[in-house]
């Protein structure tokens, strides 16, 4: 119950206290078959998320994503599918962008982490988030985080050249072109459909940078 | 998802030996093929051996002119790399036609080569699969079959071979080396890597319990052009309904290798040497093959793609 006292009352906090009574009826339940099984294995594991430090404990089971969500409080990343599909959790380890659903927390065992809340804060915006204002690159809001991030490590791939299947010259510079920003974006899913606004914040950034 | 103890390997010979002596336990590298599995509970570790720390990560040229690639190298490493780029362009353009940016990020080589199949009765565990659980039948077979084999298959399992990166590494005789729970190293042809299905679709690799890939050895560059074609149901994102690996010469003689209608790779002696010819090379290439009703379009479908790979080396 602790655990979710950090949030102030709000559709969130209805939610999960809703979903902490379900849990409390149960109880009885889960002490049976906690008594009947080996204690469930634990890790320590060590994270710096957005330049901030947090010693966790936690069952090896842990993604990267929950970690973050359910221990760490940063509901910004996003569970989608929690299958790799849909991109919702994209978040940047060590500079490079992941899907967090697909990565046990116990691997990344002093990584750096940088969430949609490292990125930027309302009142100081990424330039990729200020973009995404300024061309409506998103409609109900649940896949942006997870875009935003990978958009940002987008432009970080082609700068450091690493090619795409749209790319036609190997050996030649990488551009951030139209068709090089969807394919490069195709592992983050928008229901709403804002991919071309989308495209145009990131050209917005990337020509800036250029 | 079952739980699991973990651990951090210090050696990829104590990786080996630590998963021969536990059969319930698993390498974990990238993870992003078997945590997905085991989220479904078709995967079910009760120990992970994470080989992340243990370095293999880099890529080097060997003295036989070609290049050494680290079992842990990611796919995002592997195809920007810059020889890489230049002297096995197929094998890069092979490895971003498949998976999305985060995943390439995190999968590695050595993982690649391991991916399961995608058949989708393979995943589900309420249906009857010989590769998932042994003797349980195969769901696949009558059943919605658009996706799978059509050559090499057998009458307990029709699945493919999923990937991209292998069927690259088929037309440059890339070579995989191990070092087994007893400490000793091979090296394994690409040829003899995947193996058929048969009656155990259950055993997918030549890999013995415990053995552990620990890079995979390209040969000296080829030359020629390098072209990888695939066609699939979306334009990004998806897996091969076929793949056509190639590296082709002026004179239009050279190799190719097929994706996404076989337990692996297909590659065809008779295929090769038949090249420039197209409908003589789709014909040694597909020889034999045992399509279902959904699928037979693959047959066609390998001639056409093979068509556009060799119109696009003569341009």
């Amino acid at each position: 119950m602790a655990d979710f006292e950090a949030f102030k009352v709000s559709r969130r906090g209805v939610l999960a206290g809703g979903t902490v009574s379900v849990a409390a009826t149960s109880v009885p339940v889960v002490r049976a078959r906690a008594a009947a099984q080996p204690a469930t294995p634990t890790v320590p594991v060590s994270l710096k998320v957005n330049g901030k430090e947090h010693k966790l404990m936690l069952d090896t089971r842990t993604t990267l994503l929950d970690a973050l969500r359910e221990h760490i409080k940063l509901t910004g990343t996003k569970k989608g599918c929690d299958h790799g599909q849909c991109g919702a959790c994209t978040v940047i380890v060590n500079g490079t962008r992941i899907n967090s659903c697909l990565s046990f927390a116990v691997m990344h065992e002093g990584d750096e982490v940088t969430t949609i809340e490292g990125l930027g804060t309302p009142d100081n915006l990424h330039p990729m988030q200020a973009a995404f204002v300024k061309h409506d690159g998103y409609q109900c809001g649940y896949c942006t985080p997870g875009q935003i991030c990978s958009a940002v490590s987008v432009l970080e791939e082609i700068r450091k050249g690493v090619p795409s299947h749209v790319t036609d010259d190997l050996e030649g510079p990488m551009k951030p072109t139209n068709m090089e920003m969807r394919e490069r974006m195709s592992g983050n899913i928008c229901r709403c459909g804002a991919y071309s606004n989308i495209a145009e914040a990131m050209a917005e950034v990337a020509g800036e940078k250029a | 998802m079952r739980a699991f103890t973990y651990q951090r390997a210090s050696s990829a010979a104590e990786a080996a030996k630590v998963v021969y002596n536990n059969r319930e336990a698993k390498f974990l590298a990238g993870g992003t093929n078997l945590i997905d599995l085991m989220k479904i509970e078709v995967e079910t570790p009760t120990h992970l051996v994470d080989v992340n720390g243990l370095g293999l990560d880099e890529i080097a040229p060997t003295e036989e002119g070609g290049l050494r690639i680290g079992a842990l190298v990611t796919n995002t490493a592997c195809a920007a790399d810059e020889r890489v780029r230049r002297d096995y362009g197929v094998l890069t353009r092979a490895i971003v036609a498949g998976a999305s940016g985060q995943l390439r990020n995190k999968a590695t080589t050595g993982g690649n080569l391991l991916q399961r199949t995608r058949c989708p009765y393979f995943y589900d565990t309420n249906q009857a699969c010989n590769k998932r659980k042994p003797g349980s039948g195969c769901a696949a077979i009558g059943g919605a079959s658009r996706q799978l084999g059509i050559i090499g298959v057998s009458d307990k399992c029709i699945a493919t071979y999923p990937g991209d990166m292998a069927v690259a590494l088929r037309v440059l005789d890339a070579v995989v080396e191990t070092v087994k729970p007893d400490g000793t190293t091979r090296a394994i042809p690409i040829a003899e890597f995947h193996r058929l299905w048969g009656d155990t679709p259950e055993i997918e690799t030549a890999l013995e319990p415990g053995e552990f890939i620990t890079a995979v050895v390209l040969p000296k560059p080829l030359g020629g052009k390098h072209l990888y074609h695939k066609v699939r149901d979306r334009r990004s994102y998806a897996f091969a309904l076929v793949s056509v690996a190639a590296v082709i010469q002026p004179d239009g003689t050279g190799r190719v290798a097929i994706g996404g209608i076989a337990p692996k790779p297909w590659r065809v002696e008779s295929a090769d040497a038949a090249l420039p010819d197209v409908a003589a090379a789709a014909r040694a290439l597909t020889a034999g093959a045992s399509p279902t009703e959904e699928n037979k379009f693959k047959i066609a479908l390998v001639e056409r793609t093979l068509a556009g790979v060799m119109a696009e080396a003569r341009s």
